[in-house]
């Protein structure tokens, strides 16, 4: 636990509390697999035994929105499916986090057409982009690690630590 | 029934209807005029002989920039041969688009006791882009006509639910037309980019 920020008002005990929350809450991801296309091939080879994605504590996929607090975007995103996108979105708790999973999601991949959005990150905030068509499940995995690190470095409180202190992708 | 002998019982039963024929690559097909489509094709599905009771699909062709534009030069260079090599002489070549119509509705028939199937090619014009809907002979006709609707704007008169299908109902005009921008998007939420 080396990225407690001792300086900050926040003071010893709530960054340590934080820490704890976070360090709990990036062992305990419950997904909602948004899977619209060929990606979620991908996306269950990884979830499955041979790569096991439940060593990093994200082994149960919760099929209600209410109930995940990440969102797997995984797969093309129609201009038809985006409202649906951003409701399922919507009705997600907090704190929640979104993965764009694949080219596809990320930028709207070779789709330069009349019925592809052009990236998730025009309707909805992304906080980590897995490319690939599809990822490898290795990539996945270290998207779902950079991930966690984001979650852990995540202060309620709204005071973050110093950025030298936060993990690369949370700076 | 092979596709020879198939396109002639077409034309010895209609012999005002099929205004051209041809069985490119072996798939036997007939070109129709837009007034008899539908007692062509009522007899095909009905009558002993034929039995065409599978609709397989039913598309459209859009030929208002057919030969107008240069083929994309990947094909030139990939090496696939588009043309069948000189080597083999095609018997029966493509004869090119039916007429000087805009739209060309394609359904492809196919009979599951016969084995045998048929092309129908009915030319539309793109001022008066309407056919007879063939959803009462073939249940399946329903949503691809109601494809063909959205994605090219031919209407099909007769037929109960003509709405979009694959496209939301906000969206404006017919995304495989050639004058639609392949890449003009029309976004519900979010921005136009």
């Amino acid at each position: 636990m080396s990225g407690t920020d001792l300086s900050s008002e926040a003071g010893f005990f709530t960054s340590r509390l934080e820490e704890a929350i976070g360090w709990a809450r990036k062992y305990s991801i419950f997904q909602y697999p948004f899977v619209t296309a060929c990606c979620g091939m991908e996306y269950m080879a990884t979830a499955c035994s041979h790569y096991d994605i439940d060593r990093f504590g994200a082994g149960l996929p919760r099929f209600s929105p209410r109930q995940a607090d990440v969102l797997f975007v995984v797969g093309t995103i129609s201009h038809k499916m985006a409202p649906v996108l951003k409701r399922i979105y919507d009705q997600m708790a907090d704190p929640k986090w979104v993965v764009s999973f694949g080219v596809c999601t990320c930028t709207g991949g070779f789709y330069d057409n009349y019925a592809t959005v052009m990236g998730i990150d025009t309707i909805i905030p992304v906080d980590v982009y897995i490319p690939g068509c599809p990822p490898r499940p290795e990539y996945v995995l270290d998207g779902l690690l950079k991930l966690q690190a984001k979650i852990a470095a995540q202060h309620e409180t709204g005071r973050r630590p110093a950025p030298e202190l936060r993990p690369e992708i949370a700076r | 029934m092979n596709a020879a002998d198939l396109i002639q019982a077409v034309k010895d039963r209609f012999p005002q209807a099929v205004q051209a024929s041809h069985s490119y690559r072996g798939d036997a097909t007939v070109v129709l005029g837009r007034d008899s489509l539908l007692e062509v094709a009522r007899t095909l599905k009905e009558d002993p002989a034929f039995q065409m009771n599978f609709l397989m699909d039913v598309t459209a062709v859009d030929f208002s920039s057919f030969g107008k534009k240069q083929s994309p030069a990947f094909f030139t260079s990939s090496g696939v041969s588009v043309s069948p090599s000189p080597q083999i002489p095609d018997q029966s070549p493509w004869p090119g688009p039916p007429g000087s119509s805009r739209f060309v509705v394609v359904y492809h028939l196919f009979s599951l006791p016969f084995k045998h199937r048929l092309r129908l090619e009915v030319p539309v014009e793109e001022d008066d882009a309407e056919i007879d809907s063939l959803s009462a002979l073939w249940g399946a006709a329903d949503w691809l006509e109601r494809e063909v609707w959205d994605m090219f704007g031919i209407r099909f008169r007769g037929h109960q639910n003509l709405k979009r299908i694959l496209m939301y109902d906000e969206f404006v005009g017919h995304p495989l037309r050639k004058d639609y921008a392949v890449n003009k998007r029309q976004p519900l939420i979010g921005p136009v980019n």
